[in-house]
């Protein structure tokens, strides 16, 4: 249907994900903005999605979308769009949302967008903004094929701006094919985290291989409980196993937009630059003069981070207690 | 238990890869080429199953001519052979065609398991091997970190927002490796030595029974319609530490009143 845009609502930890509230927000302002909700959900959830903008929720609370993977999602999803096709559907570049939309093109035979930036909807079809190979290109594309749209959307592509709307749920019948079972969650493995997250956060404090280990990551959570921030770090950090996944800025970790950004041992890779490059202030310290990373910075300090930060850290002190 | 790796061969590292205005596709041409490091997990981590639980590891790549050099690679390693889809037709595909394509090519070998890199390190769009598994109607499990075979069945450690799932999937199956999962070997002198009679296989799309209307530009739904680069962002200024820079910095926080 014309302008009406879909949104896959993801949770986490039983709650809606950020980015899929900003998605929500997009679709209103876009369009008719439209949910579909599968699996256990917190009561909540629905009200959420509506004050974000959504006008419509495609509801199963069955449990068989949160013990198997996504293959019962994919099929009921499939249906839906058969049924209904929403001009657009749009999904968060995340593990569930790319499994999703892997599935989903390859059935319908529609092909899909991914790393999307932006998007309009046009001449009955979808224009999409990509920042391509680490957002060093901005490009636009679009879908040639019938039928329903598939964008995977880049998360804090949007603002998740409030729009309070009245709400229908429609109650979709669950999957229930055994063919769909064949990919099971066994377990559910939380791995504690200590400290600020990185979400939300208004300060981080980012390390990577210029690090040179696990234990000097302890100067940088100095740093940032003095500066009332979280420690993030690059792929190659989190790769030789110094910190947890979940620490990891940049293309295939988290994408972040605090107000200031302390770049630490970072050479600036694309990949982690399309994670971060949108914050407010960076300031980065790095021994290469060359480094790319500063060509993205405010402040840059050419040098030895175990000389810099210890030295701003007993800085910080001096001046916060005096 | 037979394993088939998808990977690709890519532009090396050291090469900044450009988009052509004029074909809107990747440069590739005329670069050095190597197997993409992502590629190189995968083959471990199928050389790693196949030395504990038997079976042959079989390389799918689609790419140019170029493409040989990184084949050879994952043969030195300890694949067994490799495929190689070599054919201008398929210049342009979208990753719904690659992944058809891929998958008309793995039908025609023998496996119990398919191991993709979730990512490729060039294009990174990430959904090729869920579109793989869906062609070959076998289940997808993506972002694994480890791989361990019980019988018919492969337990996976996959990576989540929190921590990390444990999957338990029936055989066969396709499993996209994250990166990090494994070191992968460098191939020794014997290797290489035999790799140089190990079999490729080349394709092209007709061979693949895909007609010209499915693969290429022509079978792609992704249309890219203009090329560009965003907005610099200004530099501010850079400076050395001369002693001083942990001072340096303190002042420019307190210049724009974070303390
Ligand atoms: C598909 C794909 C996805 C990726 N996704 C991500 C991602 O999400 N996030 C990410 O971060 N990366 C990602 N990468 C990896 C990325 O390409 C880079 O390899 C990585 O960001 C490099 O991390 P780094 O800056 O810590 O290490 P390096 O590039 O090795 O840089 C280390 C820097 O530290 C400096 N240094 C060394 N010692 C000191 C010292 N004593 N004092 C000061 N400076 C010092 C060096 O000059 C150097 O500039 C991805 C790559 C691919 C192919
Ligand atoms: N041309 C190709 N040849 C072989 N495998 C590929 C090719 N393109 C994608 N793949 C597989 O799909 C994965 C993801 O690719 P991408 O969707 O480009 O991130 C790669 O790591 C490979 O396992």
């Amino acid at each position: 249907m014309a302008g009406v845009i879909w949104v896959y609502a993801e949770l986490n930890d039983d709650r809606i994900t950020t980015t899929t509230l900003e998605m929500v927000a997009k679709a209103a302002e876009a369009g008719k903005a439209e949910a579909v909700l599968l699996g256990p959900a917190p009561e909540d959830a629905v009200q959420t999605l509506a004050k974000y903008g959504a006008t419509k929720i495609y509801r199963s609370a069955d449990p068989i979308y949160r013990e198997y993977l996504t293959l019962p999602a994919a099929e009921t999803i499939a249906g839906l769009i058969n049924t209904f096709k929403p001009a657009v559907m749009l999904f968060a570049s995340s593990y569930t949302g790319r499994d999703l939309v892997a599935n989903l093109s390859a059935r319908l035979d529609c092909g899909a967008i991914s790393d999307v930036g932006d998007f309009k909807l046009k001449d009955g079809s979808v224009e999409a903004t990509i920042p391509a190979l680490g957002a060093s290109y901005q490009n636009t594309s679009t879908l040639v094929s019938q039928g329903t749209k598939l964008l995977l959307v880049r998360p804090k592509s949007f603002e998740p701006e409030i729009s309070e709307q009245a709400v229908a749920i429609e109650e979709v019948p669950a999957a229930s094919d055994d063919g769909l079972r064949k990919v099971r969650m066994k377990e559910r493995v939380t791995v504690k985290r200590e400290g600020p997250q990185l979400e939300g956060a208004k300060t981080i404090v980012s390390g990577g291989r210029g690090l040179k280990g696990e234990e000097n990551f302890a100067m940088l959570s100095d740093l940032a409980e003095l500066l009332g921030g979280a420690v993030g770090a690059t792929r190659a950090a989190v790769d030789a196993g110094w910190v947890p996944y979940a620490m990891q800025i940049g293309q295939t970790g988290k994408t972040v937009k605090p107000d200031l950004y302390i770049a630490c041992g970072i050479s600036g890779a694309v990949q982690h630059l399309s994670g971060m490059k949108t914050s407010k202030t960076i300031i980065s310290i790095n021994k290469d003069a060359d480094a790319p990373i500063f060509q993205y910075s405010d402040f840059g300090m050419v040098g030895d981070v175990f000389k810099i930060i210890p030295q701003l850290i007993e800085e910080l002190k001096k001046r916060q207690g005096g | 238990m037979n394993v088939v790796v998808c990977g690709k061969v890519i532009p090396a590292s050291s090469v900044t890869i450009e988009i052509d205005s004029n074909t809107k596709r990747m440069v590739r041409k005329g670069v050095p080429h190597e197997l993409d490091p992502a590629a190189a997990s995968a083959v471990e981590e199928a050389l790693r199953l196949t030395e504990k639980h038997g079976g042959t590891v079989i390389l799918v790549t689609m790419g140019i001519s170029d493409a040989t050099i990184g084949i050879r690679n994952a043969l030195a390693m300890g694949a067994t052979s490799a495929v190689h889809i070599l054919d201008e037709a398929v210049a342009g595909s979208d990753t719904l065609g690659t992944a058809k394509i891929l998958a008309a090519a793995i039908k025609k070998q023998p496996f119990d398991l398919v191991i993709c890199a979730t990512e490729s390190s060039d294009s990174y769009s990430g959904i090729v091997p869920g579109q793989i598994a869906y062609f070959l109607g076998v289940p997808p499990v993506t972002f694994a970190k480890e791989i361990s075979v019980a019988g018919s069945t492969i337990i996976i450690k996959r990576q989540s927002e929190s921590g990390y799932d444990l999957i338990e999937c029936a055989l066969p199956a396709l499993v996209a490796v994250s990166s990090g999962i494994n070191e992968p070997r460098y191939p020794q002198l014997k290797g290489i030595m035999a790799a140089k009679k190990k079999e490729i296989k080349v394709y092209t799309a007709a061979d693949l029974g895909l007609a010209p209307d499915q693969v290429g530009e022509n079978g792609a739904r992704e249309k890219v319609l203009t090329v560009g680069r965003p907005a610099k962002r200004q530099a501010g200024k850079v400076v050395t530490d001369e002693g001083d820079g942990g001072k340096q910095i303190a002042d420019f926080l307190a210049e724009i009143k974070v303390i």
